[in-house]
């Protein structure tokens, strides 16, 4: 009962949610109890990191991976409903509702990480998948401009087809060895390992998360989605699920068998070179924040990997590491987005112009995510490059080093035309930007945390370390 | 090279001063006090520093002042910090020439003043940090840190054309300092996890990878100096850089490539030096001629000395690579020599800028009629810049033309030409401004806080134009050590090609 005391409050949450949106206009309130599920949540979760049992037949584990990853998704869901503000964009009828799918998305995520059962793991990503679809286009028509129900297409049916594949590689893994659960798989597939079946299985297994990762060339819903769903939404999308997708990655990575892994290892470094080429490359052309945001997005899944293919403690742990920074710097980004953008339309890059005078907080807050994610020092997003990238050439991957600094290089460019028109450009007859007190919370703390993590990464990589050794 | 640690924490404090006092500039209310809090910080700094100067024995070559903190211990990246005879000099520089940045910029900033003064205190704090750093991490923390003040100070408070020239200032040196990152992990691969910069000098590394990663560093090195042909980022950012800006470019900023090669390049590759000397010498030689050429045809006052400052600092590239004990000290004080110079003179175009809103030489024509004081300084930098006797830049040119003829003859008389060149576009400058036309008497003369300002260069030039001693004296062993360093690569060579035979 105790172990799964997060879940069942999520549960019990998403009922409440469930009452309060039979109402008319319940938006507000429905935010605010959200906000207060993700923080019990947190609370929750961080007296539960030590706990360890297994429930359900042993297809369920709580173990320190699990409570770790179920903390920062808890704490992902809480900054993302601060940040995103008042959820302009969503059609205020059905706000309340907006707020249960939310609650329930996360629910999926946290019974995921937690799923060491081939069927249940499905049953938990799909909880999670569906709720999202149903986010995309529950934006309102006039800022939304019907993208939305494209949008919503793509999302929905990319994600099926990634589905398939991933159905596909668990049939070959059961197939293979006759069980669904890790404990048995992770020893049988190591075994096997030389043979190419296994690999296949593993492959396609991994396409369900690099679809939810948005990796080459799985990323094709990324760019509409982003931009056709309302700021919230993308702010959601391309934070809290990211985390999940990283943690089951990580786990189906541990099926691999390092010693004759040659063909997966160059598998996973072609994916991530062109995922870093294509989105850095996509997104010098971009206008649409988010849909620039979307493609930086790929490129950063593609440096997420080279953490996944060393196939060690190490490596996964900074992958984690490196994806944690990468939700606040994202988050940075968004909470600026959802400011100055006035009704909940998108923002485009010309709308940030002058920002530093309009809001010098919010262009602070701009300032830092942009660069933490271009990879500057002191921010997060520099120390987590960096540990990846001295963790691949440890692994004797020269070329896919070459390439992550070129697209560091690259990437700069686009980042640094934000930062410019905010800061360089006069802001014309554009609105001064107003900013609550939540904004100022919200934005000092990411903030904080992106600095903080970046000169001291030390204790959230040993906690990932320690969340390592449980599956590995 | 040991590191001697000491319990002061001097090098931090130095470090982290500017950053408290950035954070006190926070909650200063009044733009009065937040220039006041400015002035006091880097001045308390510069104080401070001749704490370092004082007590620095400049009989050894190991690193004093010497910090050791584990900071990473799972990359094995350690906080560390010293100081030797190459870098004593330009944290002094660094710390010296802040608090006369503030003044400078007193009433020529005149907006965000707040943000202004944060900006120059980060600047200070990354800019020294970069030369005290001795952990190869810490190094580049720093270095790329220092990108995002100097972005903003060109961005916020430059001239027209502050966009481009901003973004272009950024993207040259970052693109420039990537592959550093690579060449650095690579370093710390084969030297068994250490990314303390002196275990890394001295190695049997192969020939290719002393290569590859010397080619690594001088590129992201040659981009900040800047060497021609990576140098076209220089104009832009200094033209379009507020007055203090463009005096931390100068006398700062493009010190950290030579400092570089000095620290990185020569010590660590030593054996890729020697066999690529000869072509980065004509390379060298060419931004001498360029520098040259293209400032003599400049009639915008401030894009005129960026060009000689490419000039300037191809000198100073070419007193390093011709690899001779002579040469390099040259190098050194000539870094020193043009942070003085340069800066003084970047100073002034600011606060004549500040009065007529113009840089261009034809409006500010036969100001020796009208303006005494500012004349005389002017002419009293502009004779440094050009390398007179008796001013500073004379001992550091002479030095490394001495070097540079013990060393390669061919080079060393074509570079001459770059010297009479620097006379040629100085002059030509001096003439316009000083006796050309009427004069303006619209224009107000300097006043009592400029003078101030101007003072303490105008002190260095002579000092170290008169008396060089005291500061050629703490960089002997470094540099002797330096070179032993070098000559020990080229000695184990001649061994290896003795036995091939």
């Amino acid at each position: 009962m105790q172990l799964f005391l997060p879940e069942l409050f999520l549960l019990g949450g998403s009922l409440v949610l469930f009452f309060v949106s039979l109402g008319e206009d319940k938006g507000k309130l429905a935010k605010n109890m959200t906000v207060l599920i993700g923080a019990v949540l947190c609370v929750l979760c961080a007296m539960g990191i030590n706990q360890d049992g297994t429930l359900f037949y042993d297809a369920y584990k709580i173990d320190f991976f699990s409570q770790f990853f179920k903390l920062v998704i808890a704490a992902g869901l809480t900054l993302v409903t601060l940040a995103t503000g008042d959820m302009k964009g969503i059609n205020g009828k059905i706000k309340a509702e907006y707020y249960l799918f939310m609650v329930i998305s996360t629910l999926g995520l946290v019974m995921m990480v937690s799923s060491v059962e081939l069927l249940s793991l499905f049953i938990a990503l799909e909880l999670s998948s569906f709720s999202l679809y149903l986010m995309v286009p529950m934006r309102d028509e006039e800022t939304g401009e019907r993208q939305q129900m494209e949008a919503g297409i793509k999302y929905i049916m990319f994600g099926i087809i990634s589905t398939g594949a991933m159905l596909f590689g668990m049939s070959y893994l059961f197939g293979l060895t006759g069980s669904t659960y890790f404990s048995d798989l992770v020893p049988a597939m190591q075994g096997m390992f030389h043979n190419p079946i296994a690999l296949l299985a593993i492959m396609l297994f991994m396409v369900g998360f690099f679809y939810k990762l948005a990796i080459f060339p799985f990323h094709f819903w990324v760019p509409d989605v982003y931009q056709g769903a309302a700021n919230g939404t993308t702010a959601f999308i391309a934070s809290v699920p990211k985390i999940g997708a990283v943690a089951i990655l990580l786990r189906i990575a541990t099926l691999a068998n390092p010693q004759h892994a040659d063909w997966l290892i160059t598998m996973l470094m072609v994916v991530a070179a062109c995922s870093m080429l294509y989105g850095n490359l996509s997104a010098l052309v971009q206008t649409d924040i988010k849909r620039m945001l979307g493609f930086s997005g790929i490129a950063h899944a593609g440096f997420v990997l080279l953490g996944v293919l060393t196939l060690d403690e190490l490596g996964f742990a900074r992958s984690t590491y490196y994806i944690l920074g990468y939700v606040l710097m994202n988050l940075a980004c968004f909470l600026v987005i959802c400011k100055v953008s006035v009704n909940g339309e998108n923002v485009n890059r010309d709308d940030l112009r002058g920002l530093y005078k309009r809001s010098p907080f919010l262009a602070l807050v701009l300032l830092v995510g942009m660069f933490a994610m271009a990879g500057i020092p002191p921010f997060v997003g520099f120390m987590g490059k960096f540990m990846l990238l001295a963790g691949a050439l440890q692994a004797d991957h020269l070329p896919l080093v070459i390439i992550g600094v070129v697209n560091t290089a690259i990437a700069i460019f686009y980042y640094l035309s934000v930062v410019r028109v905010a800061f360089a450009e006069a802001p014309g007859d554009r609105p001064d930007v107003d900013t609550d007190a939540t904004t100022w919370c919200v934005g000092l703390v990411l903030m904080a945390c992106i600095v903080y993590l970046g000169i001291a990464p030390n204790q959230l990589l040993d906690y990932a370390s320690q969340a390592m050794r449980m599956i590995m | 090279m040991e590191l001697l640690i000491s319990d002061g924490h001097l090098l931090s404090w130095l470090i982290f001063i500017p950053l408290i006092g950035a954070g006190l500039l926070m909650v200063v209310p009044g733009e009065e006090n937040q220039r006041r809090v400015a002035l006091v910080v880097t001045v308390f700094n510069a104080i401070l520093s001749f704490k370092l100067w004082n007590n620095f024995d400049a009989t050894t070559a190991n690193l004093q002042f010497g910090e050791k903190m584990a900071w990473i211990p799972t990359l094995n990246i350690n906080y560390t910090l010293g100081v030797d005879g190459i870098s004593i000099l330009l944290i002094m520089l660094t710390t010296l020439v802040m608090p006369l940045c503030v003044l400078g910029s007193w009433t020529y900033i005149g907006k965000r003043i707040r943000e202004f003064f944060v900006c120059l205190l980060v600047m200070e704090m990354a800019m020294i940090g970069v030369f005290a750093a001795m952990d190869f991490v810490l190094f580049y923390i720093f270095w790329e840190l220092m990108l995002i003040p100097m972005y903003l100070l060109i961005a916020i408070w430059g001239g027209d054309q502050k966009k481009y020239a901003s973004i272009k200032f950024f993207l040259y040196t970052l693109a420039g300092s990537v592959l550093m990152l690579a060449a650095i992990i690579a370093l710390w691969l084969q030297n068994n996890y250490s990314f303390y910069i002196p275990d890394m000098m001295g190695q049997p590394y192969s020939s290719l990878f002393q290569t590859l990663v010397f080619l690594a560093f001088f590129l992201a090195f040659a981009i900040k100096v800047p060497m021609f042909p990576v140098h076209t980022w220089l104009p832009a950012a200094h033209v379009q850089a507020p007055a203090a800006g463009s005096v931390i470019l100068a006398s700062v900023l493009l010190k950290m490539g030579t400092y570089g090669f000095l620290r990185f390049c020569l010590p660590i590759t030593p054996e890729a030096t020697l066999m690529l000397a000869p072509y980065i010498l004509w390379l060298a030689v060419a931004g001498v001629l360029y520098g040259g050429f293209t400032a003599l045809a400049q009639s915008d006052m401030k894009k005129l000395i960026a060009y000689s400052s490419v000039g300037h600092m191809g000198f100073v590239v070419l007193g390093i690579f011709v690899l001779n004990q002579t040469g390099l000290e040259g190098s050194l004080i000539q870094m020193v020599n043009h942070g003085v110079t340069t800066g003084a003179l970047f100073l002034m175009i600011g606060m004549i800028y500040e009065r007529s809103h113009s840089r261009e030489m034809k409006d500010h024509s036969g100001m020796a009629y009208t303006h005494p004081i500012f004349v005389t300084f002017f002419t009293i930098f502009a004779m440094s810049s050009l390398g007179f006797p008796a001013t500073n830049s004379f001992i550091g040119e002479f030095l490394i033309l001495a070097g540079a003829f013990a060393d390669n003859k061919i080079v060393a008389g074509v570079s001459i030409i770059g010297a009479v060149l620097a006379a040629a576009y100085m002059l030509r400058l001096l003439q316009y401004v000083l006796f050309k036309g009427e004069g303006r008497s619209d224009l107000s003369d300097l006043n009592f806080r400029e003078i101030v300002t101007l003072t303490p260069f105008f002190v260095f030039v002579f000092w170290i134009g008169l008396a060089p001693e005291p500061f050629m004296n703490v960089m002997h062993t470094s540099v002797a050590y330096l070179l032993q360093q070098v000559d020990a690569a080229q000695a184990g060579q001649a061994v290896a090609n003795l036995v091939v035979h």
